[in-house]
């Protein structure tokens, strides 16, 4: 039996972008200190604000902002409970993702059953918008470790306290970082419904917010490591519906679990070096979940 | 009791003479509950259209209400059990999973008719139904036969249950029958519904060569993968007809409303029993959309003359010889498929070489 | 400007009336919502709160209220303990998945044995499964350091394949049509969890979640693990030179509350559920972390959370029906309550002042 890697690589790298996205924009968040859960509702948000744009207007790409703004409006709500109200981040997200993916179906019953126009194909015949997420990968890494306004956000994220200390705006950067989550997962959500399916459905991101928080786990918080998880979490499927189409037969639920066991040793391997090397940074940061406020 | 309900109880004791019926100053309540949103463009929407036929059809007589996106388990059985507190005399449960559920109210609401789809546990108040979709299968094996080109076609499916294998066994048979080079690539989603994942699953079949894609999944991703890449596929559920005249050449369409006015009229006339429906072509149940000008006159011809026979009751999609795939004889020359062969099939017939994962 | 200053000690007042206010604002939102879309706010809102426990067919859905709420109750109060020491288990989802499912294992062993023992045996199973899934995040924190928030959370997902992969493989109930799922275990007599009392709702899972928020109550105020616990929560490190051992702690909150989520798992697979199937987790286990929170991580109030999200459910359910309210309407009905309830929840912690600045 053979099978072309390169048409592999190919479907997964559409496979692979709304994942990429929700995960890299909660890789921010993370990387700030905000455990947000929520993703699958910023994303179905962003399906179906980015349908309704795209449909409306005739302009996919138009959809794909429209969707970045709606994600990040709705964060904003989470982002208003967690940092304003100081509300636990594990709670407010999960409840983000019940609110939104009921505000989406109330929302979208106009748009049930109508298409979304066919997006014009990027250079070398692959979605513009997969270009895109794989031009975030870098630049997110580069924003993360070489600008100061990243190192200012890991310190947040990092120690708030002292990042507090040292007279950056804690509350401040943790919302923006929040918002910028919101917004790449309504792009991440967006695709499902002007790229992928061309339609919008109650329900159908199916889940993909949360292998984004996943994927932000194995990634040991680095965009390098986000790509990589994401392409091993859609490579998976891809590859297992690959064998399945070429005749062979595959356990597929022993093998979807794999890329789950696979974060959890990486996590444990990255915690274990840090934890018998001390060596500084390396694993999740550490006011990862935990609320700031300030006395004075 | 004043004179005017005096006389609309002669009047329906009078017809209760001919046959039982409901006295009629009350509206019928019929309740529905559903296993996803109304909105889901598939399996759910076509359940409410069939709701909505009741209303059409018996206006101010009846009265529906329904619970979507109930969860099967411990939520359906509550939810049933509102229905019937809430008056409903006929509740349509229309998923597979709420068929203990069902047994379980049915049996503290002896008044109340149950109707459970797809399911094969009935009571003396619980009746199931479901459709002959193997025989729409049939019709569009047909067009994927004369249409491929590779003479590879794929099938998404979502579970290995006997429905989804009657249906790949039934296109598979058809479109050899039509041409005896074609093969068949078969993919499971594990899931009834999840649009990101079918995409993936028609490019795994495309990237193999597949140029037609069957689905027996409720989303729309399939149809617009197989668009880009200039292959064909078939609507599900519903007709979806946004995706015509191409990719989408035809369409299986599961219409309920036929059994839900019969059963609905059963009641008014106060003649409803219980019973296992399995309808198909001929009730207008199992509906082929139409097929497009992508699909040649005489192909087109073809398949409609299939869908005919089949209607009329003269072919029996699984008709012998027909062997299982270990080459086993399953169906004698001219032996016709039992219903309980096909309810508990769990097998692939002879020239798929694909395994039913276990 | 406004300032928040943190209260110093309880402000009992507040306790009681923030959730007050928050429900009142919910509701007052929520119903300006319902008059957009055009239905009756003040029926809805009465639909949702008040027929589940005054309205016509109450006498059913107050007990149901018990049903709802006692899985939601049991993994909160199991939660609550460890959230107060600042460890996060937010897989019990997981937990519960595993627990359903090595209860139900033993039942599938033993059947058709009919035995006394059976049922507490499966408890027991149950809750060692919860345990066992809840010490391995628990272990992997205390050897390595790895974050038991993320290790729980991935579990969740790793569980809820090992279910698919049950409900279709080894566990499927062999006389099942071909269907996926297990027996079920409401028709196995001695595995089976009925109500107890037949028009009370209460299985042994209420009985169990009413003796959890008792013994977390007085594990909290009484025990000295509860003093360890809470000393863990505000200052760990004067916790750990008062000889609290952190690796003791973890894999005592973990796997307690990992239990109780196993529990709660087997009563419901062994009662309302009835089957292992791909979907036995229907998202108790994340919900309780909002019931934990909302209950202000206190028994008591978990216990009134808990029934709080019941009566939304059951309530969002009778306005489905009698008002024809969209599902997706009372959902987000239901996450304005959670984000009223948890940004009120800002008024028992800080004070609001307004500062003067110059």
């Amino acid at each position: 039996m053979m099978i072309d890697p390169l048409s592999v690589f190919l479907v997964l790298l559409g496979a692979a972008t709304p994942i990429l996205f929700a995960a890299l924009g909660e890789l921010v968040a993370e990387r700030a200190g905000v455990l947000n859960l929520g993703v699958e509702g910023m994303m179905i948000t962003g399906a179906l604000a980015g349908f309704a744009a795209a449909y409306a207007s005739g302009n996919p790409f138009l959809g794909f902002a429209t969707a970045a703004v709606a994600g990040a409006a709705i964060s904003l709500l989470f982002a208003a409970l967690t940092q304003v109200f100081l509300s636990n981040q594990v709670a407010s997200g999960l409840a983000l993702t019940l609110f939104g993916l009921g505000l989406a179906a109330m929302l979208g019953k106009p748009f049930e059953g109508v298409r979304a126009p066919v997006m014009p194909a990027g250079p070398l015949r692959i979605n513009w918008i997969v270009w895109l997420g794989l031009v975030m990968v870098p630049a997110i890494w580069w924003f993360l470790n070489r600008t100061r306004r990243g190192l200012i956000l890991r310190a947040v994220g990092e120690n708030h306290d002292a990042a507090h200390a040292l007279g950056y705006n804690v509350r401040l950067t943790r919302l923006a970082a929040i918002a910028f989550g919101g917004a790449m997962a309504g792009i991440g959500g967006a695709f499902i419904s002007i790229a992928t399916v061309l339609q919008w459905t109650e329900g159908m991101t199916a889940g993909a917010g949360w292998i984004a928080l996943a994927i932000v786990v194995f990634s040991n918080w680095t965009a390098p490591g986000v790509l990589a998880g994401a392409w091993l979490f859609g490579g998976v499927t891809v590859l297992q519906l690959r064998l399945q189409a070429a005749g062979v037969a595959v356990p597929v639920q022993l093998l979807s679990m794999a890329p789950y066991l696979a974060t959890i040793i990486v996590l444990v391997a990255m915690s274990a070096r840090q934890k018998f090397s001390r060596r500084a940074g390396g694993a999740a940061p550490g006011s990862l979940g935990t609320n700031f406020h300030a006395l004075r | 009791m004043n004179r005017r309900h005096l006389m609309a109880s002669a009047a329906a004791l009078m017809t209760a003479l001919a046959a039982p019926a409901y006295a009629q100053d009350e509206p019928l309540k019929v309740g529905f509950i559903y296993v996803g949103p109304i909105g889901d463009g598939g399996w759910t929407y076509q359940h409410d259209q069939g709701r909505l036929a009741i209303e059409e059809e018996f206006g101010d007589r009846v009265e529906t209400t329904y619970i979507e996106s109930v969860p099967e388990g411990a939520d359906a059985e509550r939810a049933l059990t509102q229905l019937a507190l809430a008056g409903n005399q006929l509740i349509f449960a229309t998923s597979f999973g709420f068929m203990d559920p069902v047994i379980n109210v049915a049996q503290r609401f002896p008044d109340v008719k149950f109707e459970h789809a797809t399911g094969y546990k009935t009571a003396e108040n619980v009746a199931t139904y479901d459709a002959r979709f193997y025989e729409g299968r049939a019709v569009i094996g047909t067009i994927a036969g004369h249409m491929t080109e590779s003479n590879r076609i794929g099938y998404i499916g979502s579970f290995p249950i006997p429905e989804v294998i009657q249906g790949i066994n039934s296109s598979f048979i058809h479109a050899r029958k039509v041409n005896p080079d074609v093969e068949m690539r078969i993919v499971w989603a594990y899931s009834w519904f999840d649009p990101a994942k079918e995409a993936e699953a028609a490019n795994a079949l495309l990237a193999e060569g597949v140029d037609v894609i069957l689905q027996h999944t409720d989303s729309t991703a399939p149809l617009a993968q197989a668009e880009a890449a200039g292959a064909i596929g078939f609507g599900q559920a519903s007709d979806m007809a946004q995706y015509k005249p191409s990719p989408r050449v035809a369409s299986i369409i599961d219409e309920w409303s036929p059994y839900y006015i019969k059963r609905v009229q059963a009641m008014l006339d106060g003649t409803w029993e219980s019973g296992s429906s399995w309808a198909g072509i001929g009730d207008g149940e199992v509906v082929i959309g139409e097929i497009t000008d992508a699909v040649p006159a005489e192909v087109k011809a073809e398949a409609e003359a299939l869908r005919d026979a089949i209607g009329s009751g003269e072919y029996h999609p699984f008709t012998g010889p027909l062997n299982k795939a270990d080459g086993t004889v399953w169906l004698a020359e001219g032996e016709v498929a039992t219903d309980e062969m096909l309810q508990s099939m769990d097998f692939f017939v002879e020239g798929i070489t694909a395994q039913i994962p276990q | 400007m406004i300032q928040l200053v943190p209260r110093s000690g309880n402000a009992p007042l507040w306790q009681i009336a923030t959730p007050v206010l928050a429900v009142l604002a919910t509701m007052l939102v929520g119903g300006l919502i319902f008059g957009l879309m055009g239905y009756d706010p003040v029926a809805a809102i009465r639909t949702i709160f008040w027929d589940p426990l005054f309205g016509p067919a109450s006498g059913y859905s107050r007990p149901q209220l018990l049903v709802k709420a006692a899985p939601l109750i049991l993994i909160a109060s199991g939660l609550a303990i460890g959230f107060r020491a600042g460890i996060w288990n937010i897989g019990a989802e997981g937990q519960y998945i595993i627990g359903a499912i090595t209860g139900a294992a033993v039942a599938l062993a033993l059947y058709p044995l009919e035995a006394w023992w059976l049922f507490p045996l499966m408890v027991a199973a149950g809750m060692a499964g919860g345990w066992a899934w809840g010490m391995i995040p628990a272990l992997l924190r205390n050897w390595f350091g790895a974050s038991e928030i993320l290790v729980s959370l991935m579990l969740v997902y790793v569980a809820q394949r090992v279910a698919a992969w049950m409900a279709f493989g080894p566990m499927r109930n062999p006389q099942g049509m071909g269907f996926p799922g297990s027996r079920n275990l409401q028709q196995y007599p001695s595995a089976a969890n009925p109500e107890l009392i037949a028009g009370t709702g209460a299985h042994w899972g209420v009985v169990a979640a009413a003796f959890a928020v008792l013994a977390t109550w007085l594990l909290m105020s009484r025990h000295i693990r509860g003093f360890h616990i809470r000393a863990a929560g505000t200052a760990p490190r004067a916790a750990r030179f008062a000889g609290v051992n952190p690796a003791t702690l973890v894999a005592f909150c973990l796997g307690l509350s990992g239990a109780l989520a196993g529990a709660a798992g087997l009563f419901e697979v062994a009662g309302p559920a009835g089957q292992i199937t791909d979907r036995i987790g229907v998202g108790y286990g994340f919900t309780a972390i909002i019931v934990a929170f909302l209950g202000r991580l206190h028994p008591v109030g978990i216990l009134l959370a808990g029934l709080l999200l019941a009566l939304t459910y059951i309530g969002g359910e009778l306005a489905q029906l009698t008002m024809g309210l969209p599902a997706a309407t009372v959902q987000v009905f239901q996450g304005m309550l959670l984000f009223f309830l948890l940004g009120f929840d800002l008024l028992t912690r800080f004070q609001i002042r307004r500062r003067i600045t110059a």
